[in-house]
């Protein structure tokens, strides 16, 4: 059984650990360093990056999930999961800076222009639900980066090696399509 | 096709919320405070709780400088309070672009019989409940997230411990409940009877739901938590403190990892004089701002 993480600082935490039991895999809470022992996969939810940042520095875990990322250990983040893994945010300090990729949060202004919309990814499937909620996307991508989604010509899902970030949120629908893509052909 | 304001656009980003402490602010200083204390959200008033009970008069929407101002001074996202029932406050605070509007017994009602239908709003709202009936019917009229009203301005936390225990105790009993059963409850509790059936099928109310009202220390907030809340706001109880920086960040962790005492413990020490409560037994009928809303 593949046991996956789930950063558990703050935000949509529950609905990760959900996906990842409906698709047989055994979920770790991680809230403390001790919890990233023997995880074969981690997931960076949605939620506020602000505060996950305070709070990864607070309790010594940036450094530490860091590593486990520059060592292989396939991540997946979702929204403020993909701001705190890309390697440069606009106008803002990086985080994790391990995804090769730069990123502009609040990029569809404020809550009240947050919406819907169903994505086709050649990769993935037709017609994958995405919501969007004040969401990030990502402005450009190094080298060997796979863009696998745009929406109104931004980049909103992109592969770098073992690391996938989104600007959406697959966890807030019944859809399991994306995270199943990242536990069966990543982790 | 690209949808705004939808159902799950408007509780999503109550979701993302979830595991946070919102805070309200009167100025960009303190908006940033709470912001670097790790706060996932600030709530832009003119005056907090404690300050509107000394106050008395009528409470009204805050000036639009003073949420614009909030606006600009932090990337986290931004609330505020509208009056019960009043149409033109919540527009207004919805074309400015707040992120979520209150719809806040803490302010005095414009309306005695009608909430806002809150289901023809683009922005999402937050409501104040005290036990599942009152939360299913502001659910009912759209509201995309709940907290419980507790009594505002206090800094006393036995309220909301009443409201949350409440309500999650008539969601479980619904839960356990057969399907024949109800209708009935539905009418006991006035409460819609599809909604109910949402809650037997979910396990759990369909929206976030956070406790306030009355949270003054890390424990208030740790103790919230315990009871299932799924964050926590807090009014007076950060800038009414000796120290708002240490008792924001402090709040943050023990919201987070609430059931670490001794981390708990720690991060309690020498926080200096939290706010300074009032025995809700003190408090006469009018100034129960918990009444308010029907």
């Amino acid at each position: 059984m593949k046991r996956v993480g789930v950063l558990a600082l703050q935000g949509a935490v529950r609905e990760h650990v959900r996906m990842l039991e409906e698709l047989g895999c055994q979920t770790v809470l991680v809230k403390h360093k001790e919890h990233l022992e023997g995880l074969d996969g981690l997931i960076l939810p949605g939620g506020e990056s602000t505060t996950m940042r305070k709070l990864l520095d607070r309790y010594e875990l940036m450094g530490p999930i860091r590593s486990l990322a520059q060592k292989g250990v396939p991540m997946f983040g979702t929204c403020a999961g993909l701001i705190l893994l890309a390697k440069e945010v606009v106008d803002h300090d990086p985080h994790l800076a391990v995804m090769d990729v730069v990123v502009a949060r609040n990029s569809y202004g404020r809550q009240v222009d947050s919406f819907e919309v169903n994505l086709n990814i050649q990769a993935i499937g037709e017609a994958i639900p995405a919501v969007f909620i004040r969401a990030p996307h990502i402005v450009s991508v190094g080298e060997g980066v796979e863009v696998l989604a745009e929406h109104d010509g931004k980049i909103v899902l992109a592969r770098d090696g073992h690391l996938l970030g989104c600007s959406f949120h697959p966890e807030l629908t019944t859809d399991l399509r994306i995270v199943k893509y990242f536990v069966t052909t990543m982790v | 096709m690209k949808q705004t304001g939808t159902e799950l656009v408007k509780r999503g980003m109550a979701e993302m919320q979830k595991g946070g402490v919102i805070m309200d602010v009167i100025n960009a200083e303190q908006a940033k405070i709470a912001e670097a204390a790790g706060a996932v959200a600030v709530m832009a008033l003119e005056r907090v709780p404690s300050d509107i009970r000394k106050a008395g008069g009528v409470a009204r929407m805050a000036d639009p400088r003073i949420v614009e101002e909030v606006m600009a001074a932090v990337t986290i996202p931004v609330m505020a309070k509208a009056r019960i029932g009043h149409i033109v406050e919540a527009r207004v605070l919805e074309a400015m672009g707040v992120d979520y509007i209150d719809e806040s017994e803490v302010l005095t009602p414009a309306d005695e019989e009608y909430h806002l239908l809150k289901s023809d709003y683009t922005v999402p709202f937050v409501c104040g409940c005290r036990d599942l009936g009152e939360a299913a019917r502001r659910i009912g009229e759209g509201a995309s997230m709940l907290r419980t009203k507790g009594e505002p301005g206090t800094g006393n936390i036995v309220e909301a411990v009443r409201h949350i225990r409440k309500v999650n105790a008539q969601v479980r009993k619904v839960v356990g409940m057969t399907e024949d059963e109800l209708m009935t409850e539905a009418k006991l509790l006035g409460a819609p009877f599809e909604l109910l059936r949402e809650i037997k099928k979910l396990g759990r109310l369909p929206v976030v739901n956070f406790a306030a009202g009355g949270v003054a220390t890390p424990a208030d907030a740790a103790l919230m938590m315990e009871l299932g809340a799924d964050g926590v706001f807090v009014g007076s109880g950060i800038f009414k403190s000796e120290n708002p920086e240490k008792f924001a960040r402090a709040i943050v962790e023990a919201t987070t990892h609430y059931k670490d005492y001794k981390l708990i413990a720690e991060i309690s020490k020498e926080l200096g004089v939290p706010m300074k409560g009032i025995d809700i037994a003190q408090l006469s009928q009018s100034e129960r701002m918990q009444e308010r809303g029907w």
